[in-house]
């Protein structure tokens, strides 16, 4: 019926036309109508794109799955070698991607049918998600980087407009300039990469940087040496630097967690499913030209280590129960970072499968956990665990479905998360098995933050003053986002995404699953102990490792590392010279000048008295001097 | 024609005339300001003939200038007091110091 290249045009063109008419109608429009509008046309998107995706699975080229351009024309040509266009590829990593935004753009836009119920500007966040969803379906569907860095910036603003969405709450309006700014920052970096990258390959169309790479024409003497590397490993890096903004990487992952101001079913597409993981995906997208860049791919490495370490440790003693999820959403994506760098080794090239595994089965069961999440604030009317507690019998389903979400992510076997898990440990183990053990003490960590919450909110206090309900409207999304929260994991995945494109056999190995496994479950004992009955030992243990504690608590005082940064770095260093320069030298200049002007005007003005006979004195002595003048250069 | 007399005559004219700008710098009566006006223009008659006279006695030019510059002052004149009159109406006053805006 259609065409692969109309479909790839229709899946992100839906979204965005639903945008216009939505935004621009407005409160004109009924809430229902506007709902059911962006229901229905993600819900196409969704058919169109997994028709597209079946199709490409179904027909690779030599046996492999390659990057195919349906469509590229140029849209600005500069000169010769700077020229970019438009159109659209697909390779497996974009495929997989739109079936996730899509299904989980759907799964939430339901949900928010009930949440966002009786909403002040409920057509506008319609609008909104539709504005994400297609700019997110365009970023992964771009055939160039420029344009992808288009898209990049436009699911940028509309996380901003979505965390900002509650604008009368100063906190929200706070979190959502942050999110841009931080990002945005970021983004410099990504784009003088762009730059760089292009300068290197004189083109910015992927599959033209992934040949110019391939081909072996690459040397890195050829555009110079920089601190022992090359102009390619540069660009790298701050692309890198673009990816890790988006992604919340350490040190720029102070914004995700205050993102959480924004509507939680935002939270659970944006912030934990999609966007957020947009980062991984630019590095998978250009992942062969980074596996060149041993000293990149151990920044990747680390970068990826460092997090998902930091914000497990920072997620155990949060209490409000989205910042938990949040931290939780910064751990499981450094465990996808660090999953590619550890692929650039020999031997280790599954990692990459891995990563977009655990993209794929993360997408599914975090945003459960956020919507069950929303649905428990919606009843509570609160994102502190303390106002919670207890609420297994008035929230059963809810309850199950955050224990299936938190089994999934904890890696307990048969839940998708343990197959994901399992390949990213094993790939780490492979390449560096000191990134190994880390990896381990991380996800003993995420079975223990996510038990704790899953303890402090349904069973802890026996008393519950909250009257919480439960409604089908939000149960029956979350329901079907449990079933490949539950079975995702037995998807063949490594015959479908590799870093080669060939199909590849994959054995799930199972004495080596006995540490990753062993150490989940003890997380989770622990959590038991300690959260399952009201009792002193998580006090007990607060004071003990105090130091630790404190530092948890105050997310390794990130956010004031930042503020004294941009305290003394930017405002003193930068802003408050620029600001003195501007007000004596520039304006002082403009107004000195206008102030001697006016001086002079003032003076010259006392000639023009209306003194008739003042006038006739100056004519008077005018041609008096004139006179003397005339006699003087005649004598002489 | 000797040419003694022209001195004196210039004296003359270069006395009228200095006493014509002071008149005119220092009075504040318009229409004495108008006399002194009178004075400057008279004292360059003088002049005009004089030269005429004893300069190029054959020839009539500086006479008729003369005669130009009685009519015109004389015009002049009418047209000053019309002035006069009209700042007077404005102001109630002749005096020039009070005729200092351009109503």
């Amino acid at each position: 019926m259609f065409t692969p290249a109309t479909e790839a045009i229709l899946i992100p063109l839906i979204p965005f036309l639903l945008f216009g008419i939505i935004g621009l109608a407005g409160r004109r429009l009924p809430e229902i109508f506007s709902a059911f509008l962006g229901i229905g046309g993600i819900l196409a998107s969704l058919l169109f794109s997994l028709h597209l995706s079946v199709s490409y699975f179904s027909e690779p080229v030599q046996g492999a799955f390659v990057l195919k351009e349906f469509f590229s024309f140029p849209w600005l040509n500069f000169s010769e070698n700077l020229k970019i266009s438009i159109g659209l590829v697909a390779d497996p990593i974009s495929m997989l991607m739109v079936v996730v935004i899509c299904s989980v753009s759907l799964m939430v836009q339901w949900f928010s049918l009930t949440y966002m119920k009786g909403e002040e500007r409920f057509q506008m966040y319609y609008a909104f998600l539709s504005l994400f969803t297609g700019s997110m379906l365009g970023l992964v569907l771009s055939s160039n980087i420029f344009q992808m860095y288009i898209f990049w910036e436009l699911v940028g603003v509309s996380s901003f407009l979505l965390i900002g969405f509650y604008f009368q709450k100063p906190s929200a309006v706070a979190a959502s300039k942050k999110a841009f700014i931080v990002t945005r920052f970021a983004d410099l970096g990504f784009l003088i990469g762009i730059l760089l990258l292009s300068y290197e390959t004189q083109t910015m169309e992927f599959k033209g940087i992934l040949d110019y790479f391939k081909s072996g024409n690459f040397n890195p003497e050829v555009s110079g040496i920089w601190m022992s590397h090359s102009l390619a490993a540069w660009a790298l890096v701050l692309i890198f630097v673009g990816a890790a903004g988006k992604s919340a990487m350490f040190p720029l992952h102070i914004w995700l967690p205050d993102a959480m101001e924004g509507p939680t079913p935002v939270s659970a597409l944006i912030h934990a499913a999609t966007m957020v993981v947009a980062g991984v995906f630019l590095v998978g997208r250009l992942f062969p030209v980074y596996s060149l860049f041993e000293g990149v791919m151990q920044l990747v490495t680390w970068i990826g280590v460092l997090s998902s370490i930091l914000a497990a440790i920072i997620a155990i003693s949060q209490t409000d129960i989205k910042r938990v999820l949040a931290y939780s959403t910064l751990s499981q994506i450094g465990y996808m970072m660090f999953a590619l760098g550890v692929a650039g080794k020999a031997g280790a090239e599954a990692g990459f499968t891995a990563s977009f595994f655990h993209l794929f089965t993360h997408a599914f069961f975090k945003s459960l956990l956020f919507l069950a999440a929303g649905a428990i604030i919606h009843a509570v009317h609160s994102n502190e665990v303390e106002n919670m507690g207890g609420l297994r019998k008035q929230m059963p389903i809810v309850h199950w479905l955050f224990l299936i979400g938190c089994l999934a992510i904890s890696g307990v076997p048969p839940f998708s998360g343990f197959f994901s898990k399992e390949e990213i440990l094993l790939n780490a183990w492979k390449s560096q098995p000191l990134v190994y053990g880390f990896a381990l003490i991380g996800s003993g960590l995420t079975a223990f933050y996510m038990f704790r919450l899953f303890f402090l909110v349904f069973y802890n206090k026996s008393h519950s003053d909250v009257h919480g309900h439960e409604s089908m409207g939000l149960n029956f999304p979350m329901l079907l986002l449990a079933i490949p929260a539950v079975f995702a994991g037995f998807v063949p995945f490594s015959s479908y995404v590799t870093s080669t494109g060939l199909p590849e056999e994959t054995h799930l190995h199972l004495m080596f699953s006995i540490a990753p496994v062993g150490i989940g479950l003890l997380g989770i004992g622990l959590a038991y102990l300690f959260y399952f009955k009201q009792n002193s030992l998580p006090e007990q243990w607060a004071s003990k490792l105090s130091g630790l504690y404190k530092l948890s608590r105050g997310k390794f005082y990130f956010d004031e590392l930042w503020r004294a940064v941009y305290q003394i770095g930017l405002i003193r260093a930068l802003a408050t010279p620029a600001a003195w320069i501007d007000k004596n030298l520039v304006d002082g200049g403009l107004r000195m000048g206008a102030e001697k002007t006016l001086r002079l005007g003032d003076r010259v003005k006392l000639i023009q008295n209306g003194k008739l006979q003042d006038y006739v004195l100056y004519f008077l002595m005018g041609i008096l001097a004139l006179i003397l003048l005339t006699l003087l250069m005649i004598q002489s | 024609m000797n040419q003694e007399l022209l001195t004196p005559l210039l004296i003359l004219s270069a006395f009228l005339f200095f006493t014509g700008v002071y008149g005119f710098v220092t009075r504040r009566n318009m229409i004495s300001m108008l006399m002194s006006a009178e004075l400057m223009l008279n004292s360059a008659n003088i002049n005009f003939v004089a030269f005429n006279k004893f300069l190029y006695p054959g020839k009539l030019d500086g006479m008729f200038f003369t005669l130009f510059i009685i009519t015109i002052a004389a015009a002049e004149a009418a047209l000053a007091i019309a002035i006069i009159i009209h700042v007077y109406r404005q102001t109630k006053s002749i005096d020039v110091k009070d005729a200092d805006q351009l109503i």
